[in-house]
């Protein structure tokens, strides 16, 4: 009895000091950094790039090697780690053994008998997705953007952010999530980030903070990836973007820090079906990303694909990555819905992965609009579900990679090993002044030149191109056929030998002498062309003059010299020379062109046509 | 003769009669003001009295005595060891002792979570018992530079998840004061090998206590230092806000000898602290390095303590203010260790210091706070252990589930799989707010709380635990029984406050159990750790004020029945 009452009058007190517990933690802010006393990361912190050097003694290490030797069905990877005289019988020295698959296989069953499914119903349906009018629906279009951050170094550690190396040589404790290991932050990560926020019109918040996302897979190491959920360190920008010549503005929400996973290479095979295992590289795991996120702005795979492609050129011109798609610095996910026109809510949102250029991005998006739209024209659009479907480009279409996105819990919380990060405003705008010129503003400026858009278009496409002309420009040459040289001849002779704008030694003193000398009557055209491929090897840049003397191609503009080269070639032609005389004057341009040839382009042509007239006319 | 000890420290005689004590034949009553082994060691390299191999050797051979009871150590790395002690001695042949690494030839235990190079690192679980670290954590790296040499690694409760080690995954250790008893947790192995003189001082990590509360249990001192004081690089982590590694000693001074080594900012730790680092022996007055052996000398320091400096001679601690924190007493605390508390509360009056009780109302709020933060970090810290990269791994995995629930299955044990279970669970989405979120604001609140109180107060006076060491077995089948001893120290990890544990008395308790002990008929004696907490950063303050007590407080001089003398 007594002890009843007593118990009712504890649990009583106990829901009384819980009610008092409620009541003074309402107006507490939760301390979301770690660490009481030291204060959180200042900015610029001290760039940690050779700190750590881990590499080779990671791959000679016991504690890597042994468990996966011991493992049996992990023979083969792990006696490549160990042991390179065993290395001929495996297809992929230095690999570390990832899961074998039954599970992985059998996700793929399903994704194939989906993708079976799917191009049946494509097939009866859009078997070719060429665009059709949407009057009556609408699409809405929003791109996740990854960006390999240039970087000389992960974002963690110290090892080497490269592309293309020998698998799992650029590791050490920290990216491969060894116990113990605790993140470094990379300054150089976070001066990049700032660059690209800043040339995006973002607001750069003073103070963000890492969290962690938690999922397992092989390629995570630590079984967690290190990103910014909440507080990200930019958001709120815009991006302009011109699209068949009318100017948009597309938003962009927020970019945000974190590390890249381990790239999962299936052995046997060129992908998850049908390979007999699969092995992880961990040189990518721990490379810098910049996620940047685009408001829903989009309408079309065209607007899609031109905000990319803006998007690649702000971001090259900062030097925040080199933005190249086919080795994944530079990765796109596209969120696509379609909805009838006006309605003010969204349609299902289907995401797209798989697209390794723009243009494919483009047609991807289109594709997918056109199955959205189908499918809800033909009263089926409970058949356009939230999933995650991967394009396909030699056949075209996107299939389904997998279903039910809404259910997967990361169970983020603040990264405690990690205080949050400040940046101060003095260094944003010490940042924001060290910004280059960016391409809306380089576009502006070429058109005020009196370049046409055409021009603009290609002159300010790429840094390296906008970077020689803006040179030549400042050493006196005329806009005109400096813009002709380079969008012409130059870039032609790129295009024939593959090879790039920015790989080439031409210097733009030359370029700006060989155009002098044209317009000085020095050289002919004719024979800057031929010499081109020269000076773009650098060869003139000692003197495009010179070279060209050396190599006896100036042009020949002395009175007697000329008198003579038409002399001959009249000599050589009397029956021509007797038909002119009689009155056939068309053959004017037959004997201009036999004096070009003789001299073998480098007759003064007014000069030459001066003098031919004279001496076809016997005077 | 302690009441008399007392009236003389009052009247300022106190250091002719421990004179005269230690010259003649009292030194038994005095042998507990504890004397800095690492000094001796110090006097022995530098005077070549004894080799570095000599005295690892010895250490060595007491573990090979002792451990078979004890159970410290999980690896013991003899060889590693004796390699590292002839490099000292190399060293002193060619050059001298001049620049000798402070710690020079002091053989040490390190708890099995912090990364050694070269040496098996298991953290107390099964995922990781082929694991070789490739690196040395900060703390051990600067310990190895100072000269130091490492006997092996220490016993634990798997990755720290644990009060009374018998969550290794290897075997349960033993109380050095009675084999029937936990030596606490989850550095039980290094407060039972320092207990046990198998090594002269050790490394553990406290995450919630785990250097205190095994410190009280083995009657040693555990020095917990302010988060971020010492780098976290190379402890395997449990929860990454709290953790913290800290020296666990027989005496304070050796506590700061190894503090001063460790202390500092860390490039590879983005939490630790780069405040500066002063010389923690400094406040310390000790006299070991004087002359003569070490028994006597240990009496004059315990007299300095009490006369030398500039302040009142009989007063060293005037001015000092202590907080008596009268939550953590009363109601669920052991009587004698509540005496044993109050009696040095009395003890530090005496020495100057001005003792109020302090109230602390949020003091409980902190125990629930600390297990959702703390499981919350756990349940992402320990991802990591996936079988794919190293550690063990499911011998036979069909496919990817398979290999990551086979691998971890039977890799990490079940209390660590439960604390796994919780942290998800608080962290899943929707619960998010009502558990991690509430209890970081649970945080903020203790840790306002008790940093005004510290600065009313020089330190705050509390028990470690509220009972002494417990039998084997006894709380192990109740998780939620050995939550609670956690209540008096998980509140200074979460306001991330350094604290020190040493000893304040013993307790005669009936031995262990089992029929036919031989020590069953007269009893057991039990150490009492009393636990100090200091404002951050100040653990100067804290080693000198438990220096003064520990020199001049007059306890018995008992040594543990497994300790191998």
């Amino acid at each position: 009895m007594q002890v009843s009452a007593r118990a009712a009058t504890a649990s009583a007190s106990a829901a009384a000091g819980a009610a008092r517990c409620a009541a003074l933690l309402q107006p507490l802010s939760p301390i979301l950094s770690p660490t009481p006393f030291t204060s959180s990361l200042k900015f610029p912190i001290r760039a940690r790039l050779r700190d750590f050097t881990c590499a080779p003694r990671t791959m000679a290490c016991p504690s890597l090697s042994t468990p996966i030797s011991s493992a049996r069905t992990w023979r083969g990877a792990g006696l490549a780690l160990l042991r390179s005289t065993m290395a001929g019988s495996v297809p992929s020295p230095r690999l570390l053994g990832s899961a074998p698959s039954r599970g992985l296989a059998c996700r793929s069953t399903a994704t194939a008998a989906a993708a079976v499914q799917t191009s049946t119903t494509a097939g009866s349906e859009t078997s070719s997705p060429a665009a059709s009018p949407l009057s009556d629906y609408e699409a809405v279009i929003g791109i996740e953007c990854h960006v390999q951050l240039a970087t000389a170094s992960k974002a963690f550690c110290g090892c080497p952010s490269l592309f293309g190396s020998e698998p799992n040589t650029h590791v050490c404790p920290v990216c491969m999530g060894h116990p113990g290991t605790l993140p470094a932050l990379n300054a150089g990560m976070v001066t990049l980030a700032v660059r690209a926020g800043l040339a995006l019109g973002c607001r750069i918040a003073p103070r963000s903070k890492f969290d962690r996302k938690q999922y397992f897979y092989p390629d995570l190491p630590k079984g967690y990836q290190i990103s910014q959920y909440d507080e990200p360190i930019c958001s709120g920008g815009q991006l302009e973007v011109e699209v068949d010549g009318e100017v948009k503005s597309f938003g962009i929400i927020r970019a945000h820090l974190e590390e890249d996973a381990g790239k999962i290479v299936y052995a046997g095979a060129e992908r998850l079906s049908g390979a007999d295992y699969s092995l992880v590289d961990f040189n990518r795991a721990g490379v810098p990303l910049l996620e940047i996120v685009s408001a829903p702005d989009m309408r079309s795979g065209r607007d899609a694909a031109a905000y990319g492609e803006e998007l690649r050129r702000v971001l090259r011109t900062c030097g925040v990555t080199d933005g190249n798609m086919a080795e994944g610095s530079m990765r796109v996910d596209v969120n696509v819905s379609v909805r009838p026109r006006g309605s003010p809510t969204y349609g299902t949102r289907v995401e797209i992965k798989n697209m390794n250029s723009f243009s494919n991005m483009q047609k991807a998006i289109d594709y997918e609009i056109e199955r959205q739209v189908s499918l809800l024209r033909s009263g089926r659009g409970a058949e356009v579900v939230q999933e995650t479907r991967l394009w396909d480009e030699i056949r075209l279409h996107t299939t389904t990679m997998r279903k039910k996105e809404g259910l997967a819990d990361y169970r983020y919380f603040p990264e405690p090993d990690l205080p949050p990060l400040e940046v101060s405003q003095e260094f944003i705008e010490q940042v924001r002044s060290s910004l280059p010129e960016l391409p809306a503003a380089r576009r502006a400026r070429y058109l005020s030149l009196g370049l046409t858009r055409g021009d603009v278009a290609v002159l300010a496409d790429e840094e390296a191109t906008s970077a020689l002309f803006d040179a030549v420009l400042a050493l006196g040459a005329p806009v005109r056929q400096a813009a002709n040289w380079i969008q012409g001849d130059i870039m032609a002779y790129c295009k024939e030998t593959k090879t790039s704008m920015s790989g080439w030694s031409l210097s733009p003193s030359a370029l700006a002498e060989m155009i002098g000398l044209i317009e000085g009557g020095v050289i002919s055209g004719k024979i800057a062309k031929e010499v081109l491929p020269d000076l773009l090897q650098g060869r003139g840049n000692g003197g495009v003059r010179a070279y060209i003397e050396s190599r006896g191609l100036l042009m020949i503009s002395d009175q007697a010299a000329v008198e003579q080269l038409v002399g001959r070639v009249l000599e050589a032609n009397p029956k021509q020379l007797a038909e002119y005389r009689g009155g056939k004057t068309k053959l004017q341009g037959f004997f201009e062109g036999q004096v070009m040839r003789e001299s073998k382009g480098r007759v003064n042509p007014g000069l030459m046509k001066e003098v031919l007239m004279r001496m076809l006319r016997g005077e | 003769m302690q009441a008399g000890l007392r009236r003389g420290l009052r009247s300022g005689t106190l250091r002719g009669l421990a004179f005269k004590a230690a010259r003649c034949k009292h030194v038994m009553a005095v042998a507990s003001a504890k004397t800095s082994i690492i000094r001796e060691i110090q006097r022995q390299i530098v005077s070549k009295e004894r080799s570095a191999v000599e005295i690892t050797q010895q250490y060595l051979d007491a573990i090979s005595k002792a451990d078979s009871t004890v159970c410290s150590f999980i690896t013991v790395d003899a060889e590693q060891a004796l390699a590292q002690a002839r490099a000292v001695d190399a060293r002193i042949a060619s050059g001298g002792t001049e620049g000798l690494g402070p710690l020079a030839g002091v053989p040490l235990a390190i708890k099995d979570n912090i990364c050694t190079q070269g040496t098996r690192t298991t953290a107390g679980s099964q995922i990781l018992r082929d694991y070789v670290p490739t690196f040395d954590a900060t703390a051990v790296s600067k310990l190895r530079a100072a000269g130091a040499i490492f006997l092996g690694k220490t016993n634990m409760d798997e990755f720290g998840m644990g009060s009374s080690t018998e969550n290794s995954s290897y075997k349960p250790t033993r109380n050095p004061w009675d084999p029937q008893r936990v030596p606490g947790g989850s550095s039980g192995g290094s407060a039972a090998a320092v207990a046990a003189r198998e090594c002269v001082a050790a490394l553990g990590s406290d995450t919630g206590g785990s250097i205190r509360q095994p410190a009280h249990f083995c009657g040693i001192v555990g020095l917990k230092p302010t988060y971020g004081r010492v780098s976290r690089y190379g402890l395997m982590s449990y929860a990454s806000s709290l953790d913290v590694i800290g020296p666990m000693t027989h005496s304070v001074e050796d506590a700061a000898l190894l503090l001063n080594v460790m202390a500092g900012g860390d490039p590879r730790d983005a939490t630790s602290s780069g405040q500066p680092v002063q010389d923690f022996t400094a406040g310390l007055r000790h006299s070991s390095s004087s002359s003569g052996s070490c028994s006597s000398s240990s009496s004059a320091a315990a007299a300095g303590t009490g006369s030398s400096g500039s302040g009142s001679s009989s007063r060293p601690l005037a001015g000092r203010r202590v907080g008596l924190v009268c939550e953590t007493l009363g109601e669920g605390v052991a009587p004698e260790v509540e005496a044993a508390v109050r009696a040095a509360a009395g003890h530090l009056q005496q020495l100057g210091a001005e003792v109020e009780e302090i109230s602390l109302p949020t003091f409980g709020l902190g125990l629930p706070a600390y297990y959702v933060l703390a499981l919350s970090e756990a349940s992402a810290n320990l991802s990591r252990y996936d079988g794919v990269r190293y550690g063990a791994r499911a011998p036979s995995a069909a496919d990817l589930a398979s290999l990551f629930c086979g691998s971890r299955g039977a890799g990490l044990g079940g209390e660590v799989k439960r604390r796994i279970l919780m942290g998800s669970y608080a962290l899943s989405a929707g619960y998010y707010d009502a558990y991690y979120k509430r209890a970081q604001q649970v945080r903020t609140l203790v840790q306002r709380e008790m940093s005004g109180a510290l600065q009313r107060c020089d330190a705050l006076l509390t028990p470690t635990a509220p009972t002494p060491a417990y039998r084997l077995g006894e709380k192990a089948s109740d998780p939620l029984a050995m939550y609670k001893g956690d209540l008096m120290t998980v509140n200074v990890n979460l306001a991330g406050l350094p604290a020190i544990v040493l000893p304040a008395g013993y307790v005669r308790v009936p031995a262990g159990a089992a029929a036919g002990d031989a020590a069953a008929g007269e009893g057991v004696q039990l150490p009492i750790g009393m636990q100090l907490i200091g404002r951050a950063f100040d653990e100067a303050g804290l080693l000198q004020l438990a220096h003064v007590y520990e020199q001049t407080a007059q306890l018995p001089a008992l040594t543990p029945p497994l300790a191998v003398c």
